[in-house]
This record gives C-alpha cells, sequence and structure tokens, in this order.
C-alpha cells in the first residue's frame, strides 16, 4: 500500500513538475490529421502509381518522428562510441537515411519478412529491437541482440534477416529477380539509392543508374527517399501490389547518408561538403516532417522538442547500458555453432584448449 | 609509397607491408605494360587499405581500374584477360569477398592449364588481405590458406615481412600461373627493415620457399603471415628461460617447402605448426601429415603440436575474438607441452 502510494506520489509530483509549455501544448486544439501533396513517382512498367496525396495523423505524425528522430540518435552516438574506440571493427551507419528504414516498416506489416546488407542499425530498430539491445551489440556485451557475436553487421530480430555483411551480389540480384518473377513471389526488391557504393559514385559503376528499371520484366517505381510520406504510400502501394498476386515490384528510394561509407571512411574525398551540407539543409527527413507538422498544426515546435529530450535521454540510458554490461562469458565462445544438438567440445587455440558447445 | 620508388635509398630502410606491396607493384606495372591491377575503389579512392595509393595518378585509367561491386564479374573478367595474354592483378578488397568469385578462381584460373593439355596459361594474381583483423565479427574475418592451398593449379603466398610482401608480389606478378597473395590487413601498417637486396628492381623472392627467421636448437616452430611475429616473441621468452626455438616462416603455402621444415625437425626433434586460420583441414594438418610421409618422423620425439584459430565462426566481442586467435601465451604453452615441460 505504502509502495503503491508512494509510486502514485510520483507520478502526481511528476505531473506537477512538468514545464509551463507542456500545459500550454494540452490546452492547444491540434489538428487530427492532415492532407499532404507528395511527390509523382516515376513508374516503370506500371500504369498507374502510389497516390500524390495522403493523409497524416497526427499520432502517425509523432510516431513517425520520433522514430527518426531515434534512428539519427542512435547513430550519432553510435559514431561518438566508435571514435571512443568502445565500438570496434565496421560500422556503417545510416544517418541521413531514416525515412527510408521508417516509412518503409510504416508500409508494412510486423508480420512480413525484411533483409537487408551491412547498413543495418535503422532496420533493426524499426523492425522492433530496443536502442539499448542495438548499443550493446555494437559494443559487444551480453546484452547485445546477438548475445555480443555478431557485431554492427550481424544483427537479426523477428521477421529480420540481418544484417549482411557480404554483397558484391549485381549478378545475383538478377537471378533473384528471374525467380521472383517466374514464380510470382510477392517480393519487394528495395534500393537505397545514397548515390555512392563506398567511394565510388553510382555513374562510375553502373551503366544505367536507372535502378527501378534495372528490373527489366519486372515494374518498378523511383521514389523520393528524403520524404517519409512518399517511401509510406510507394511501399503501401507496392506491398499491395505483390499481395493481390501479381508478383515482385521494385522500389528505388533516393536517399543520401550524410556519414562515409563506414567509419573508416571520412567521406569527403568522393564528395563535397557543399554537397553534404545542401542535402541538410534542404532535404533532411527529420526536417521536413517537422516542417510538415507544425505548418498543419499536427504538432508544436515545444512538443518535438520535448520528443528530441525524450530520444536522448532514452539514448543516453541505452548508451550507459551499451558501456557498462559485461563482455559475454569466455566459457559461451563455442556455444551456438549447431541448432538443436547436443552439447560437443570445441576446440580453442590448441588442443588442450576446450570450449563447450551448447545449441 | 609510390613516391618513395624514386628516391635513393639509405642502406636499411624502414619500409612498411603496405609500402613495400605498392613498390612491388609499381615497379612491375613500370616494367611491363601488360600488367594492370583491377578491383573495387583500387583506382581514385588509393585503394581501400590504400595499398594502391598513388598508382592510378601514375599509370591511369587504362592500368588501375576501378570497378563495380561485382567479385564475381570482374574476376571473370581478369581471368578472361589473362587467358588473353594481359597479366591482371585482381584485388579482392578482402578474401572474404573472393567466395563471391571462387569458381572463376578454381574453376576458370587453376585448373584450365592443366585441362587445356598446356595449351592455356593463365598469368593472373588474385591478392587482399585475409585472415583475421580487429573486431571485424564472423563474415570477414576468415582465413582461406587451406581452402586456396588445397587446390593443385594454384600457387598461393603468404607474407610476413615487407621484404616477404615486395619479393612475393613481384614473384606472382612475373609468375606465369595463377597466384594466390594472402595478405594481412593488420601487418600492412608494420615497419620493417628492408635488407639493400630488396632495392633492386629485380629483386624476387622465389615461390615455394620457407625462411628460417631465427635459429634455434630446441624446437622448431613453422608458421606463416602475422602469426610469425607472435612465434618470433613466444622465442623471446623462451629464450630467457633456456629454450631456443628455430622459427619458419612459410612464406609459401603452395607448393610448401616441407623440405625445409624436415631438416629443422632433424635438427630440433620437436615441431609445433602456427596459423590464424581454422584448424580442421588446415594448413598445420597438412604439415603434420607430410612430416610423418617422411624422414623427418624418426626424428620426432613427441607428436607435433598444433596452434590455431578456435574452431569457431568469428566472433564480435573482444574478449572472445582475443580468445579464438592463436595468442603468444597459447604458443608458449604449446612449445612447453611439445618438450614435455
Amino acid at each position: 500500500m505504502r509502495k503503491m502510494l508512494a509510486a502514485v506520489s510520483r507520478v502526481l509530483s511528476g505531473v506537477a513538475q512538468k514545464p509551463a509549455s507542456r500545459v500550454l501544448v494540452a490546452s492547444r486544439n491540434f489538428a487530427n490529421d492532415a492532407t499532404f501533396e507528395i511527390k509523382k513517382c516515376d513508374l516503370h512498367r506500371l500504369e498507374e502509381g502510389p497516390p500524390v496525396t495522403t493523409v497524416l495523423t497526427r499520432e502517425d505524425g509523432l510516431k513517425y518522428y520520433r522514430m527518426m528522430q531515434t534512428v539519427r540518435r542512435m547513430e550519432l552516438k553510435a559514431d561518438q562510441l566508435y571514435k571512443q574506440k568502445i565500438i570496434r571493427g565496421f560500422c556503417h551507419l545510416c544517418d541521413g537515411q531514416e525515412a527510408c528504414c521508417v516509412g518503409l516498416e510504416a508500409g508494412i506489416n510486423p508480420t512480413d519478412h525484411l533483409i537487408t546488407a551491412y547498413r543495418a542499425h535503422g532496420f533493426t530498430f524499426t523492425r522492433g529491437l530496443s536502442v539499448r539491445a542495438i548499443l550493446a551489440e555494437l559494443t559487444g556485451r551480453r546484452g547485445g541482440c546477438a548475445k555480443g557475436k555478431g557485431g554492427s553487421m550481424h544483427m537479426y530480430a523477428k521477421n529480420f534477416y540481418g544484417g549482411n555483411g557480404i554483397v558484391g551480389a549485381q549478378g545475383q540480384i538478377f537471378e533473384a529477380y528471374n525467380m521472383a518473377a517466374l514464380w510470382k513471389l510477392p517480393c519487394i526488391f528495395i534500393c537505397e539509392n545514397n548515390r555512392y557504393g563506398m567511394g565510388t559514385s553510382v555513374e562510375r559503376a553502373a551503366a544505367s543508374t536507372d535502378y527501378y528499371k534495372r528490373g527489366d520484366f519486372i515494374p518498378g517505381l523511383r521514389v523520393d527517399g528524403m520524404d517519409i510520406l512518399c517511401v509510406r504510400e510507394a511501399t503501401r502501394f507496392a506491398a499491395a501490389y505483390c499481395r493481390s498476386g501479381k508478383g515482385p515490384i521494385l522500389m528505388e528510394l533516393q536517399t543520401y547518408r550524410y556519414h562515409g561509407h563506414s567509419m573508416s571512411d571520412p567521406g569527403v574525398s568522393y564528395r563535397t561538403r557543399e554537397e553534404i551540407q545542401e542535402v541538410r539543409s534542404k532535404s533532411d527527413p527529420i526536417m521536413l516532417l517537422k516542417d510538415r507538422m507544425v505548418n498543419s498544426n499536427l504538432a508544436s515546435v515545444e512538443e518535438l522538442k520535448e520528443i528530441d529530450v525524450d530520444v536522448r535521454k532514452e539514448i543516453e540510458d541505452a548508451a550507459q547500458f551499451a558501456t557498462a554490461d559485461p563482455e559475454p562469458p569466455l566459457e559461451e565462445l563455442g556455444y551456438h555453432i549447431y541448432c538443436s544438438d547436443p552439447p560437443f567440445e570445441v576446440r580453442g587455440a590448441n588442443q588442450w584448449i576446450k570450449f563447450k558447445s551448447i545449441s | 609509397m609510390a613516391v618513395v620508388a624514386g628516391l635513393t635509398r639509405r642502406p636499411l630502410e624502414q619500409v612498411t607491408v603496405r609500402e613495400a606491396i605498392n613498390q612491388g607493384m609499381d615497379e612491375e606495372l613500370e616494367r611491363d605494360e601488360k600488367v594492370f591491377l583491377l578491383g573495387e575503389e583500387v583506382a581514385q579512392y588509393d585503394g581501400a587499405y590504400k595499398v594502391s595509393r598513388g598508382l592510378w595518378k601514375k599509370y591511369g585509367d587504362k592500368r588501375i581500374i576501378d570497378t563495380p561491386i561485382s567479385e564475381m564479374g570482374f574476376a571473370g573478367i581478369a581471368v578472361g584477360a589473362a587467358m588473353a595474354g594481359l597479366r591482371p592483378i585482381c584485388e579482392f578488397m578482402t578474401f572474404n569477398f573472393s567466395m563471391q568469385a571462387i569458381d572463376q578462381v578454381i574453376n576458370s584460373a587453376a585448373k584450365t592449364y592443366y585441362m587445356s593439355g598446356g595449351f592455356q596459361p593463365v598469368p593472373i594474381v588474385f591478392r587482399g588481405p585475409n585472415g583475421a583483423s580487429a573486431g571485424v565479427a564472423a563474415q570477414h574475418s576468415q582465413c582461406f590458406a587451406a581452402w586456396y592451398g588445397h587446390c593443385p593449379g594454384l600457387k598461393v603466398v603468404s607474407p610476413w615481412s615487407s621484404e616477404d610482401a615486395k619479393g612475393l608480389i613481384k614473384s606472382a606478378i612475373r609468375d606465369n600461373n595463377p597466384v594466390v597473395v594472402l595478405e594481412n590487413e593488420l601487418m600492412y601498417g608494420v615497419p620493417f627493415e628492408l635488407p639493400p637486396e630488396a632495392q633492386s628492381k629485380d629483386f624476387l623472392i622465389p615461390i615455394g620457399k620457407a625462411k628460417i627467421e631465427r635459429q634455434g636448437t630446441h624446437v622448431t616452430i613453422v608458421s606463416h603471415s602475422r602469426p610469425v611475429s607472435h612465434c618470433l616473441e613466444a622465442a623471446t621468452v623462451l629464450s630467457k628461460e633456456g629454450i631456443e626455438c628455430e622459427v619458419i616462416n612459410m612464406r609459401t603455402i603452395r607448393p610448401m617447402d616441407i623440405e625445409t621444415i624436415e631438416a629443422s625437425v632433424m635438427k630440433t626433434n620437436h615441431l609445433v605448426t602456427v596459423e590464424g586460420g581454422w584448424p580442421q583441414f588446415g594448413v598445420g594438418a597438412e604439415i603434420c601429415a607430410r612430416i610423418m610421409e617422411g624422414p623427418a618422423f624418426n626424428f620426432l620425439d613427441a607428436p607435433v603440436v598444433r596452434v590455431t584459430g578456435a574452431d569457431v565462426p568469428m566472433p564480435y566481442a573482444k574478449v572472445l575474438e582475443d580468445n579464438s586467435v592463436p595468442q603468444v601465451k597459447d604458443i608458449i604453452f604449446a612449445i612447453k607441452k611439445t618438450l614435455n615441460m
């Protein structure tokens, strides 16, 4: 009883301590939703494309804003931890591309399946893992989503198949296109076109940079990947296309990464700082959503600022955990080699060092 | 750095492994216009690990070629070019990515001279970093020495020092056969003294010949690539205890110089092999088998001991990664075990 009273009093005193702006916010009348015009998608082998207007509810808007801001802050925290050498190895950040992972998730169901390459932290989050589990995996701790054994490029979740480190599969993608089309598989092939493959611009690597057309017999869409509403609508359209049994479809999301290819790439030897700055000031996905919401009275600047503060705190807490959590125990070095097998012995650096392997 | 090639050199010059490979490629590009380099980021980016720094600037688009991210595709193009008379150096950003192209390396390059009854040579070099780095986890840490060493038709070298790197890359480029050059990312920045001979533009290290890096009498330690450093460290520690290790740097995986190992074992009577790769079907396993088949077997006073990477996919967490690669302490332990100490 005392505990309950204490809890109740904490909550009440918490409300009283909220800054004055909160009280103002609560009494303002926001719109429930607003309609926005979005860019028309370029179409390949499609008579019609996604709609050019969409309705955004206040609730969804706040949710998307929060998710994008979380991905942004999480990636920037990873940058910081990498520079402090608390994160090691490879680290490919997706700041700038938040509208892609958040917009995609907004257009599909949690029961749909998703797989991606190494720039995967944003997707790992949108597919349902906590920032804590992600950062602790990046720092190689036992609380990480792969128990510290996978690292940046090898994160998995329900209906999320990673996180994959090996690409170089230009031929393989055409094999996949062929089989998906042949068997009418309900598959959306997505290209996050951020203009560069590591240090090589798309013009220097691709005979055709119209990636949305490269599926040939597979219809495609080219989407403004910096506008989360555009990504959501295109995804809804593509998902509906697939679910109706028509077969695969391609989506090219035109987007941009602020960081270099990875933390070992400064990202300025093959593109100019002016270019990066221009994208930041004109096309930042979080800024675009914020402006839309504020200008159509879906939210206030103060409210969004509060979300920023809240997100910062969440990231800080997660980073604390990720730095303080212990590394996985040495005895578990041999675990998880096989699934569903009885325990066996694993050889270490010499024949006298043995580790137990448990499924 | 390519710049160094033009300066007058002092007798004993400190050169990093990266610079040595760069110099070796630069000299061969200059010597023979049929030699060219292709791979991801090798030209305008100066190389993902800066090994090809300055070469594109010096030789241009026709000799230093940036490829799209298509290993199977560009490895195939490189093999075709070799068959048609050019001398390509095909870089894999790491050998982990060579698995995307392994059919071209084995079926198109390695086997062709044999399958054609001696008609069609394939003078190609496949090079890049191999094995564990630091914190790059399971898909980026595999050692391919055993996999490539398994295949007739391929030559496989694994340089340790700058001298090794320079001499072996030059020999590989001049060899008319497909040669796999397994470099090591963690060794790229390590400086070594280059002996005066290594400054000649015709400095070559023969493929198929090991080097005794340290003379000893009590036990033979055989290794390749970065673990050679750990072996020398272990030898220094043990020397203080009166144990003198003979450390052999294999330099070549295939064809293996078993004779140098046998001669050493016939002197020391004890053998420890050290490698970064996995134990099963590995380089150490092959050495054990060959020793048993040859004259040195009867000179062994104890079974051969292998020190290897742990038999697991490379974990990411530091404590686990550290225990998945052979450390100096593991080598010392193995040596003492075989000496029954």
